[in-house]
C-alpha cells in the first residue's frame, strides 16, 4: 500500500502541512490539495517553465520536482506576490507593458524575474533574457516581457516578497 | 510519476542500507530532472525513491590540492557560479551554464547526468574533457574510477542507481599554462539539445609555445561520450600554429561518427560543426592557457 506522507512547508509565507503521496509532484499538491491554480501545467516535462515556482528563494519546474522535496522549504507561487490589493511591481509592469496575452506562460515568467531581480537586482539585458529562457510563450513574445523587467529593475532594488517600495520612500 | 515510498537519507551509508533492504526496488534520486519523467512515463519501475540531496556536505564544492571536489547533490547551478570551478576547471563551469534552463541548472546534478549515460549530455562531456573520476559507493566501500569507464551505451552507465551511488566527482584543478573550454550548438540557446558539444582541456609548455597534452571530448558522435585521442595525439609536442590546430581539427572530424537524425541535423552538417566547434574550443583554451 502506498503511504501518505505529511508535507510540511511555508508556502507564501504562510506555514502548510498536508498529507501527500510519495508520487505527488510539488504542481500537483500546490493546485489539487492546496488550491493554488495560479501555478500552471503545461508540457509536464521541463520544457516549457509554465509550472515555475520559487523554493528557497530558487525557480524550478513544479511539475517535475517530487513535492516531499519541498519539506521545510519556503514556496513562492503567482498568489504569493501581491499583498493585499497592491500588485507586485512586476506583475505591475507586466500589465503596463502588454506582457501578457493569454496569461499561461505569466505566473512562470514573473518567478523567473523575481529570482532574477532578487539575486541580481540590475541586469542586463542578456541576463534577463537568460532567466526567462526556461519560460515559453507562445504569444505575446518576450521584448514586452523584458521591457518590463527592465523597468522594474531601474527602479526597485530589492523585490522579492516584500511590499512594494514607492519612489519616494 | 509513479512509486510508492520516498524517503529522504542523511547519510550516505543509510542511503545504502536501505537501498539494500529495497533489494532492487528502490532508486536513488537527486534532482529528479530526468528521472521524475522517466517515471511519470513508465520507463522505470521504482517502488521507493531514495533522496540524497539532505545528506550533509554533499551539496559542496571544495579545493583539496590538487582536486576540485564537487559533492554527488551540487546543482549545475552552484558549478555555474562557484568561482573555484570557473577558474579552474572552465569547461565544466560552461557546459553547466549552457544545460537545460535555469528551472533545470537549479534542481538538476552532475551525478544524475552521468548515471543517465546519455553520449551527448554537456556534463559527462566536460568531465571526460577534465578526466575526471567519481567516488562510487556501495556497501563493500567507496573507490574513485575514471569518468570514461562508467559509460555502457545511450542511457545506461555502470553505476546502479538501484545499489550503489556516486557521492563525488574529482578534477585536477588546472595549472599554470593550462586550460580548457566548452562549446556547443543547439536549435536555441535555452532547453534544446546540442547538435553537438565539444569539451576541450590543453595544457602548455612553459613558455606557451608548444602543446604538451590535450583532451578532447566530443557529443553526441558515439554510443558514449566520445573521446578524440587520435586528435589529441596529433596535438601533443606540437608548436602551437595554425597548421597545428588544423590537423587536429581534421582528425577529431575523422575519428569522430555522428548520425544524420531528425532531431539533430545530417551527418554532413554536424560533421561541420565538429570542424567549427573543436576549432573554437581550442583556440579559446590555448588563448586563456598562455593568460
Amino acid at each position: 500500500m502506498p503511504k501518505n506522507y505529511q508535507l510540511k512547508m511555508n508556502v507564501n509565507d504562510k506555514e502548510v502541512q498536508v498529507e501527500v503521496k510519495a508520487s505527488a509532484t510539488l504542481a500537483y499538491v500546490l493546485r489539487e490539495q492546496l488550491g493554488l491554480t495560479g501555478t500552471k501545467i503545461g508540457c509536464e516535462e521541463g520544457e516549457c517553465g509554465a509550472c515555475t515556482v520559487l523554493v528557497d528563494g530558487q525557480a524550478i519546474n513544479s511539475c517535475i520536482y517530487p513535492a516531499l522535496k519541498a519539506a521545510g522549504r519556503h514556496v513562492l507561487t503567482v498568489e504569493g506576490l501581491a499583498h493585499n490589493d497592491e500588485l507586485h511591481p512586476l506583475q505591475r509592469a507586466f500589465i503596463e507593458h502588454g506582457a501578457v496575452q493569454c496569461g499561461y506562460c505569466t505566473p512562470g515568467v514573473l518567478l523567473a524575474a523575481v529570482a532574477l531581480l532578487e539575486q541580481n537586482p540590475h541586469p542586463s539585458e542578456d541576463e534577463i533574457r537568460r532567466a526567462i529562457s526556461g519560460n515559453l510563450c507562445r504569444c505575446t513574445g518576450y521584448l514586452q516581457m523584458i521591457e518590463a523587467i527592465q523597468e522594474v529593475s531601474k527602479y526597485q532594488v530589492a523585490l522579492s516578497n516584500k511590499p512594494p517600495v514607492t519612489s519616494d520612500s | 510519476m509513479t512509486c510508492e515510498d520516498y524517503l529522504i537519507a542523511s547519510t550516505v551509508e543509510e542511503a545504502l542500507a536501505t537501498l539494500a533492504s529495497l533489494r532492487g526496488k528502490g532508486r536513488l534520486i537527486a534532482g529528479g530532472t530526468d528521472l521524475v519523467i522517466q517515471l511519470q512515463r513508465g520507463e522505470r519501475n521504482v517502488r521507493s525513491l531514495v533522496d540524497i540531496t539532505r545528506i550533509p556536505g554533499l551539496d559542496e564544492v571544495k579545493l583539496e590540492d590538487p582536486y576540485i571536489i564537487i559533492g554527488a547533490a551540487v546543482t549545475f547551478s552552484q558549478i555555474e557560479h562557484s568561482a573555484l570551478i570557473r577558474e579552474r576547471a572552465p569547461v565544466l563551469a560552461e557546459a553547466a551554464a549552457q544545460l537545460g534552463s535555469p528551472q533545470i541548472r537549479n534542481v538538476g546534478t552532475l551525478a544524475g547526468n552521468v548515471v543517465n549515460a546519455q553520449p551527448a549530455a554537456d556534463g559527462s562531456i566536460a568531465l571526460l574533457a577534465l578526466d575526471a573520476e567519481a567516488e562510487i559507493a556501495n556497501l563493500t566501500g567507496r573507490q574513485w574510477v575514471p569518468i570514461a569507464s562508467l559509460f555502457v551505451s545511450p542511457g545506461v552507465s555502470r553505476v546502479d542507481a538501484t545499489a550503489e551511488m556516486i557521492t563525488a566527482f574529482r578534477v585536477r584543478a588546472q595549472a599554470p599554462r593550462e586550460s580548457s573550454a566548452f562549446e556547443r550548438l543547439a536549435r536555441r540557446k535555452a532547453l534544446a539539445l546540442p547538435l553537438i558539444n565539444v569539451g576541450v582541456r590543453v595544457l602548455l609548455n612553459a613558455d606557451g609555445t608548444h602543446v604538451r597534452d590535450a583532451r578532447i571530448a566530443i557529443g553526441p558522435v558515439a554510443p558514449v561520450p566520445f573521446r578524440a585521442q587520435e586528435a589529441e595525439a596529433a596535438l601533443k609536442s606540437r608548436p602551437i600554429n595554425q597548421e597545428t590546430i588544423s590537423e587536429a581539427v581534421e582528425t577529431a572530424v575523422g575519428e569522430s561518427k555522428p548520425r544524420s537524425s531528425l532531431l539533430r541535423g545530417s551527418k554532413e552538417y554536424r560533421r561541420e560543426l565538429i570542424r567549427v566547434l573543436t576549432r573554437r574550443a581550442l583556440l579559446r583554451a590555448v588563448e586563456t592557457a598562455r593568460g
